[in-house]
């Protein structure tokens, strides 16, 4: 191909320079990357990935299967880039990489946005059918997107002389754009490709804003931005891909599809020096008559059918052009570069070759449907055109134009403006839609459908069916030949439509080649589209959601005076959680026996805000909470507080807490932090959908109240000297009890429990008052040397205790008996997980139990637990490690296990073997600290 | 088009979930002549009414304090119809105002904002970006407020003046 020196829709007033492959060459601007590459005579740009014989541009839309280029320089570049969909801009640097991209090893630096919308009518494609359908829905005031996937509206009458009421088509498109862009609840959207269609017309978009645009334009603005689309309508107007023929080496470059020449040579001024036309249906004659008309040469038209005698043929004779029917193209020869430069025809019997540089294929027309298969909305096959068609659906939904299987002009403005009006009428729209646009309506044969051209030899191993991948009519007969006979196998056999571009011109071609071998007629069924269109990049699907943004970080009010104080935070759900203290040079294992020495022997102050908390309130809430715990509930007198858990349906445990019981029909009831959310959701389901009649109302307040800690025998005296109305005595305040009062100058609810085992106020007030509550605490503290101490600290010390953390210590399975917390469940009351229970398979004595143990060294979390580790294989597994510490008040390295009948073996020695070397470890009673309990009361 | 986020001043915030038979009792101990209907707002005496969801009510005001809001309610409430909480240190507030500000919350919220389906008066339980939130209109300018956890804040909020300082750019 070579440019014109005039015409096309490229400005010859801003010439581009621009890199492939290293050559530096020139373009301009209105060139995409692919007409560029023809502009500049590359013909091939890259080799195919198996059989690596050279590719060139065969399209110009989003059907290409050879032209994709690695887009960019060097680390910061994208791969597997469609170059037909890629504007040139000055400074532009492309690879040809067909089939293999490399991604880039740096983050990426690009801005990507995302943004919702909403509209009355979402429509698809601004080709005829999408326009009038757009112009129409939007008459009576409705919102409406129009998304087109290319840089200007027009679709296939960017390629096709048509006249439109008299006059060029340009004019109408300019005047339907113009009307619409005026309207101010329309918004057009050009270089927007609808990507994933969802249930509920939910609709993926992405728009390319900046990537056409030279560096230096580019400031402020994103590189793409994905809009999330809720549309009450949808309209697809998203054309016809234009399907190649099958015939041995069919592949070279300047083999192209018939209208893709047309666009070449209307929009970028290409024009092929000598042309053959290979087809099986009258569109095809368009690209003969155009090239004609542009002062080119057509050196033949090759027409399967007999004597075609439609108005487009009819003019093609009228202008000179030879035609032979009956006609097929076998075979195709090129030059040393691998490039195009004859083709074979096989004509009456007998062979022969007809020099030229572009052979202009067409097979026949696919409406591009893929949306329509991403959301498995039937489509059938339609022998008229020889191709999949979209099945009319229920509202919600229509398919005009092309991608309707009704291939003509006439049909896309009558149907997109009958899908505006509708779309209007069905949003509540008044339908006061102009006139449909007056048409040539050309008469046309019906086009013939040949998906393969059978090679002369013999030989299929050239003639491809799956030009991306690669795949032959030879390696589709060894599909069916190994008993494949369904499409779906066909493409995971021999790949087929896995390619980056879904295989969009492959599938018909492939799948009747191998129906047409197992004796099947060729449409029957094809393989499915999937999201995305084309590759969305990760960039483009994180958006802005990066850093600060990707995921949501939870602090508590208390949270910088922690910070302020050395914390070492660490993550736990999305809250941020002090994990360790540390003094200046001081190591995790140091500071964890100091905070924990602390708490035993002074005083500690740790921030507990992040429990989940749930205010449960109502004449019935003791009777609600008695039902979903597995302890006693009613019998808890108002001012007294229990610690408590709940099963799930199947047993095993749920989550522990404290209810705390303010009033006769009040209760203030914690939960473990990961669980905050579900229990409310649990509850919640509970008192609506079985429930209902209980008088009981919750209300979520976990940030309504900090709450802070204070632990260790110099508590009372901590809690004294910040200031208190309450009567802190062991004989008014006693362990397990609640009240409220003055602490520190802050109103607050006090509550005497423990999971240290020491002497512990939990002290809260409400979320704004946290942060001073902190202060005001260690300030009252500092002659006790209160410490505060963290996750890790804690853990000691309730380990020491045999204090289990839900989820840590226990397994999915794990009931409260297995956990050595059956003396809560009550025998006398019904419970969810109460039946689950009874079952026999839980009283089995050889379940894992949870137990402790005690070791000579270091044990790894998650060690597995065995009585021999050189022992025969396999080795039998007696249980696991959850917890494993070493406690500073005991001299002695200690844990938690999961273990096989464990209560019964405490004392027995088994080996925690960690994938490298095994531990003795003595499994032991799980409270090995204060078994009587004496240090509670401080 | 610019917009403009501004943080509220604390609010005193009494949540309470009620049964059909104290809704006009509650209605009127609040200065309202009924409660605000599904995802709408109200104002009352010297305070909002949000209609979080089918039993249950948000009342906000910044120059009321919670303690009595939730008094008149327990007041007005028969004993065994709902229940009020005082949760003023649950939700903390923001304002975004301007022109833009439509568009800033289309970076991060999937709530249709059209003025012809959310306007004054509208009020919304949603997301924002990942982060629980309570959107309502108040004026037309617009003016939207957002109640947020306070420990999704600084989240939300890095949000939103993203949103800010991506809005208006097309």
């Amino acid at each position: 191909m070579k440019r014109r020196p005039d015409g096309g829709a490229i400005d010859r007033t801003r010439p581009i320079a621009f890199r492939f492959d290293g050559r530096l060459l020139t373009a301009f601007a209105g060139d995409t990357l692919a007409s560029a590459l023809l502009a500049n005579g590359i013909a091939a740009l890259g080799r195919s990935v198996t059989a690596g014989r050279p590719r060139g541009v065969m399209s110009a839309g989003l059907e290409e299967a050879h032209a994709f280029v690695q887009l960019g320089i060097g680390a910061e570049s994208e791969p597997l880039v469609r170059a037909t969909g890629v504007e040139v801009f000055d400074g532009l640097s492309a690879e040809g990489r067909i089939t293999k991209g490399v991604l880039p090893g740096v983050p990426e630096t690009a801005r990507f946005e995302k943004r919702f919308a909403h509209c009355d009518v979402l429509v698809i494609g601004g080709g005829p059918a999408g326009l009038s359908a757009a112009t129409t829905a939007a008459a009576g005031g409705a919102r409406v997107i129009l998304a087109e996937t290319g840089s200007r509206l027009g679709g296939a009458l960017l390629r096709d002389q048509e006249q439109m009421d008299g006059h060029p088509a340009a004019e109408w498109i300019a005047a339907a754009g113009l009307a619409l862009r005026r309207q101010p609840e329309v918004r057009i959207m050009l270089r927007t490709t609808a990507m994933i269609s969802l249930d509920q017309n939910g609709v993926v978009l992405v728009e390319r804003v900046s990537g056409h645009l030279p560096a230096t334009e580019r400031t402020g603005l994103p590189d793409r931005r994905l809009w999330q689309v809720r549309a009450r309508e949808i309209v697809l107007a998203t054309g016809a891909l234009e399907r190649p023929l099958v015939f041995p080496d069919n592949d070279r470059p300047g083999v192209m599809l018939a209208a893709a020449v047309r666009t070449y040579l209307h929009q970028f001024a290409l024009r092929p020096d000598r042309t053959v036309v290979f087809t099986t249906n009258d569109d095809a004659y368009r690209t003969a008559l155009d090239l004609v008309a542009a002062g080119g040469t057509v050196a033949a038209v090759v027409d399967v059918r007999p004597g075609p005698a439609g108005d487009l043929p009819a003019a093609a004779r009228a202008a000179g052009i030879t035609i032979i029917d009956e006609a097929e193209v076998t075979g195709t020869e090129a030059g040393p570069d691998g490039v195009l430069s004859g083709v074979v025809i096989s004509h009456d019997g007998a062979a022969r070759m007809i020099p030229c540089d572009v052979l202009a294929v067409s097979g026949g027309w696919d409406p591009a449907i893929d949306l329509i298969h991403q959301v498995r909305a039937p489509t059938r096959w339609d022998d008229g055109i020889g191709a999949f068609v979209p099945v009319p659906g229920p509202g919600g939904r229509q398919v005009v134009g092309a991608a309707s299987g009704a291939l003509t002009l006439h049909a896309a403005v009558t149907s997109g403006h009958a899908a505006g009006v509708e779309a209007a009428r069905r949003t509540g729209f008044e339908t006061v839609a102009g006139p449909v646009p007056a048409v040539r309506l050309w008469r046309e044969e019906a086009p013939r459908l040949v998906t393969r051209v059978p090679a002369p030899d013999g030989d299929e191993s050239r003639s491809f069916v799956d030009l991306h991948r690669d795949v032959t009519v030879a390696g589709v007969l060894r599909a069916t030949g190994a008993g494949i006979q369904s499409v779906e196998h066909l493409k995971r056999y021999t790949l087929t439509g896995t390619g980056v571009e879904q295989g969009r011109t492959a599938k018909v071609n492939a799948a009747a080649v191998a129906h047409t071998a197992i004796g099947l007629p060729p449409g029957g069924t094809t393989s499915s589209a999937r999201p995305p269109i084309e590759p969305i990049s990760f960039g483009t699907m994180a958006g802005r959601a990066t850093g600060p943004r990707f995921d949501p970080v939870r602090t508590p009010p208390a949270h910088d005076a922690q910070a302020a104080a050395g914390a070492v935070f660490e993550t736990v759900g999305q809250w941020q959680r002090a994990r360790y203290f540390p003094t200046p040079g001081e190591a995790l294992a140091e500071a964890v026996v100091r905070e924990c020495r602390a708490v035993r022997t002074g005083v500690g102050i740790m921030d507990a805000s992040t429990l989940g908390k749930i205010d449960v309130q109502g004449p019935d809430a003791a009777e609600f909470l008695e039902r979903l715990y597995m302890n006693r509930v009613a019998n808890l007198k108002p001012g007294r507080a229990r610690y408590a858990a709940m099963a799930h349906l199947d047993g095993s445990l749920f989550d522990d807490g404290v209810i705390m019981r303010l009033a006769a029909d009040r209760f203030f009831v914690t939960t473990s932090t990961s669980h905050a959310g579900p229990v409310m959701d649990w509850m919640e389901e509970w008192l609506q959908t079985e429930w209902p009649g209980l008088k009981v109302w919750l209300t979520s307040i976990t940030e309504q109240w900090t709450t802070l800690a204070v632990a260790g025998p110099s508590a009372r005296t901590v809690l004294e000297a910040a200031g208190t109305d309450l009567d802190l005595s062991r004989e008014a305040f006693p362990f397990m009890a609640v009240r409220t009062g003055r602490v520190g100058g802050f109103d607050a609810q006090v509550a005497r429990v423990s999971f240290s085992g020491e002497l512990a106020f939990e002290v809260s007030v409400p979320g704004y008052d946290g942060a001073a509550l902190w202060a005001a605490l260690v300030a009252a503290g500092a002659g006790q040397g209160i410490t505060p101490y963290g996750l890790e600290a804690l853990s000691v010390l309730r380990a020491e205790k045999g204090y289990l953390i839900v989820g840590q210590d226990t397994e999915p399975d794990t009931t409260a008996s297995d956990a050595g917390l059956g003396w809560m469940i009550k025998a006398d009351r019904d419970y969810i997980g109460k039946r689950a229970l009874g079952r026999r398979d839980f009283q089995r004595p050889d379940r894992y139990q949870v137990v402790g143990f005690r070791a000579d060294g270091p044990v790894m979390e998650g060690s597995q637990l065995v009585s021999d580790p050189s022992g025969a294989r396999p080795i039998p597994i007696a249980g696991s490690v959850s917890t494993s510490h070493w406690s500073g008040a005991l001299g002695v390295h200690f844990g938690l296990a999961r273990v096989k009948g464990g209560r019964a073996r405490i004392g027995e020695t088994l080996q925690a073997h960690d994938g490298a070397r095994s531990v003795p470890v003595v499994l032991a009673d799980p409270v090995l600290y204060d078994r009587e309990g004496l240090r509670r009361d401080g | 088009m610019t917009a403009e986020l501004n943080p509220l001043p604390r609010l005193a915030q009494v949540s309470f979930r009620i049964t059909g038979q104290s809704a006009a009792a509650a209605a009127a101990a609040l200065g309202l002549g009924a409660l605000p209907g599904a995802n709408r707002f109200e104002r009352g005496d010297r305070l909002a009414v949000l209609w979080i969801g089918p039993d249950e009510l948000l009342a906000v005001s910044s120059v009321r304090d919670a303690a009595g809001i939730e008094a008149a309610l327990r007041g007005a409430i028969p004993p065994g119809e709902g229940v009020a909480v005082d949760v003023s240190a649950n939700r903390v507030g923001f304002e975004l105002t301007g022109a833009g500000a439509r568009e800033v919350l289309t970076t991060c919220c999937a709530i249709d904002l059209h003025p012809r389906v959310f306007g004054p008066g509208s009020c919304v339980s949603t997301l924002v970006a990942r982060a629980p939130a309570i959107i309502f209109q108040t004026d037309e300018r617009p003016a939207y407020r957002l109640l947020v956890r306070p420990s999704f804040a600084p989240y939300v909020t890095q949000w939103l003046v993203d949103g800010l300082a991506g809005a208006g750019q097309r």
